[in-house]
């Protein structure tokens, strides 16, 4: 019998032969903190009697959801993480870099076959280069500081074969969308998502993390993406390593098949409040917008930000809407600048601001009031994520965004 | 230890929850610079069930359906509810993150496929080590811990069993 690719993740590790469902303590390559759940992390790892990290190098921590610290209890907790990064010997890439798991990636802090804990949920967004990664708590981050090591239940594979070809302006949020509403919001819980086929061998990065971000949206432990060509090139520059083979075996015992086809798919939406409730967007399309939201570690990528300029032109965003544009990254906000984005942005209406989670974990800024409704290109639509229990949050592409903050109403961007 | 401590909870108050609470619902965003469990109690459910932070006493049992405390890996949101005395979770099922986060707090995530039975406000016996749950003179069945995590559990939590090691076993297995 042949293996999974996240069998062969684990069995790689220790050098024996490891199966879904086994209870394995295992080394990892790397940890993620940020300044949400990192304190408390920090603190678990002192009450266990933590005096040093296991490796310095191994720990990855920067801050993201309160950036510039944007209370006086944020500033504490960004000084505390210092402290304890400076400490340790940990880098901390602070609050100039952008949210944290496009950073992980584009620093080269995740790589095909490695093992990764972060404590955000949407860590699983590593598997976009073949890592398996998983989001814990504050707890369970305490002890993997520690010991290098954590307690995992291997999970079975959904594997998800992809094929067909994308209409213009649609693409693997709509994919991801539609996915999570066929398989539903805890439809893969406790096991991995494995995206194949000739689809996702085609898609760029950008739209591999974007699907492997949300897998947890299905209650996912991993997403992830067998390395490939594109995988290998991504990661040159990046890290130093000899590209290798790590694929599932035909023959391995997956938990399900499912294929799915593009050729047909309409752009996706997401109604509130919950993400499996992704619907063709022609049965929502007009619903009137107070805000329109195009960032976070879902889609704050160049390739959004591009595809959302295109789609604008030269025109204008609705006057009567308000449109924030926050990308992921230092690096992805350089790239729009050198290319004019951001300026055109500007030019059409939208505020742009430096890269954090913005509006997407609801404490920040960005937030929404009783009776407002949102459309977001990031990952979550439950009651009060954004602001207000009373408000309406609906997801969507970069391109749905783009084409609907212009008309301030929710709007296909194939018309436009 | 939870089930030490809790063996039997007896005609607890149900504060009964539908499908898929995810753990904005249950610690909205905009507290997590807290990390004291008193103080994250004063505002769990705030906007979806704000009586439940005023009324919430020491023992009463928090009831879920499907896929209870999915979404973010904030360990507040189990902490929110150990503050308001919630030991126990009753659910159909649990969301991977906040299962593993509520063991490791110290809130025991008791699956229950029976939870439509069980009304809000109802008073609930539970005999943890015999494996039921009583309501209005109905006996339902709960599902034992997987039992790697009992064996978290009986060490009294993650923190207990980890203090005193210097260095861990890996590439072990245990039964899963």
């Amino acid at each position: 019998m042949g293996a999974t690719i996240v069998e062969k993740i684990f069995s790689r590790k220790c050098g024996s032969d490891i199966r879904a469902g086994e209870v394995v303590m295992t080394p990892i390559d790397g940890a993620m903190i940020h300044d949400i759940t990192g304190p408390l992390a920090i603190q678990k790892f002192h009450e266990m009697g933590g005096e040093y990290v296991f490796d310095p190098k191994r720990v990855i921590m920067l801050f993201d959801h309160q950036i510039p610290a944007d209370s006086l209890e944020a500033a504490k907790i960004h000084q505390y993480m210092r402290t304890f990064a400076a400490e340790q010997g940990i880098h901390n890439y602070d609050i100039n870099e952008g949210v944290c798991h496009q950073v992980v990636l584009e620093k080269g802090r995740a790589a095909p076959g490695e093992i990764i804990v972060g404590a955000d949920s949407h860590t699983c967004m590593y598997g976009a280069v073949g890592a398996f990664a998983t989001g814990i708590g504050s707890t369970d981050m305490g002890f993997a500081l520690k010991f290098g090591a954590l307690y995992f239940k291997v999970p079975e594979t959904i594997r998800v074969e992809v094929s067909g070809r994308f209409q213009k302006r649609v693409g693997a949020k709509d994919l991801i969308l539609a996915i999570a509403a066929d398989i539903g919001a805890d439809g893969a819980t406790y096991q991995a998502i494995e995206f194949t086929g000739k689809t996702i061998e085609k898609l760029d990065m950008a739209g591999r993390m974007t699907c492997c971000n949300m897998a947890i949206e299905m209650g996912a432990k991993a997403g992830i993406v067998p390395p490939d060509k594109v995988t290998w090139e991504y990661m040159k520059g990046r890290r130093k390593m000899k590209p290798f083979d790590l694929a599932s075996d035909d023959d391995a015992k997956f938990a399900e098949k499912r294929t799915y086809n593009v050729a047909d798919l309409e752009p996706q939406v997401a109604v509130p409040h919950n993400v499996d409730q992704g619907v063709p967007l022609s049965s929502v399309a007009g619903t009137h917008l107070d805000q329109v939201f195009i960032g976070s570690c879902t889609n704050g990528r160049y390739e959004d930000l591009k595809e959302a300029a295109e789609v604008l032109g030269k025109k204008k965003f609705h006057a009567g809407t308000r449109v924030l544009i926050i990308p992921a990254s230092r690096n992805e906000y350089l790239k729009a600048l050198e290319n004019g984005l951001v300026e055109r942005f500007v030019k059409a209406g939208a505020l742009v601001e430096a890269p954090c989670c913005g509006p997407c974990m609801g404490g920040s800024f960005g937030l929404l009031a009783p009776g407002e409704v949102c459309l977001s290109t990031s990952n979550r639509n439950f009651k009060g994520r954004q602001g207000s229990t009373e408000a309406f949050v609906y997801l969507c592409s970069a391109a749905t965004a783009a084409a609907s903050a212009m008309k301030g109403e929710i709007t296909d961007p194939r018309g436009v | 230890m939870i089930v030490d401590l809790y063996p039997q909870t007896k005609n607890m108050r149900v504060w009964k929850f539908g499908d898929n609470i995810d753990t904005d619902a249950i610690i909205p965003g905009r507290f997590l610079t807290i990390n004291n469990p008193d103080e994250l109690a004063k505002h769990a459910f705030e906007g979806t069930r704000d009586e439940f932070a005023k009324m919430v006493k020491d023992g009463d049992v928090v009831i879920g359906g499907k896929n209870f405390g999915c979404g973010s890996s904030r360990e507040h949101a189990p902490l929110a509810l150990l503050g308001g005395g919630v030991h126990v979770v009753l659910a159909k099922s649990f969301a991977r993150i906040f299962f593993r986060n509520a063991i490791n707090v110290g809130v025991l995530p008791v699956v229950c496929h029976d939870t439509d039975k069980i009304a809000d406000g109802a008073k609930i016996t539970l005999d943890l080590k015999k494996g039921y749950a009583e309501v209005d003179g109905k006996k339902l069945t709960i599902e034992p811990v997987p039992p790697f995590m009992q064996g978290i559990i009986d060490a009294g939590g993650l923190v207990e069993y980890a203090r005193n090691l210097k260095e861990v076993p890996v590439c072990t297995k245990s039964r899963g």
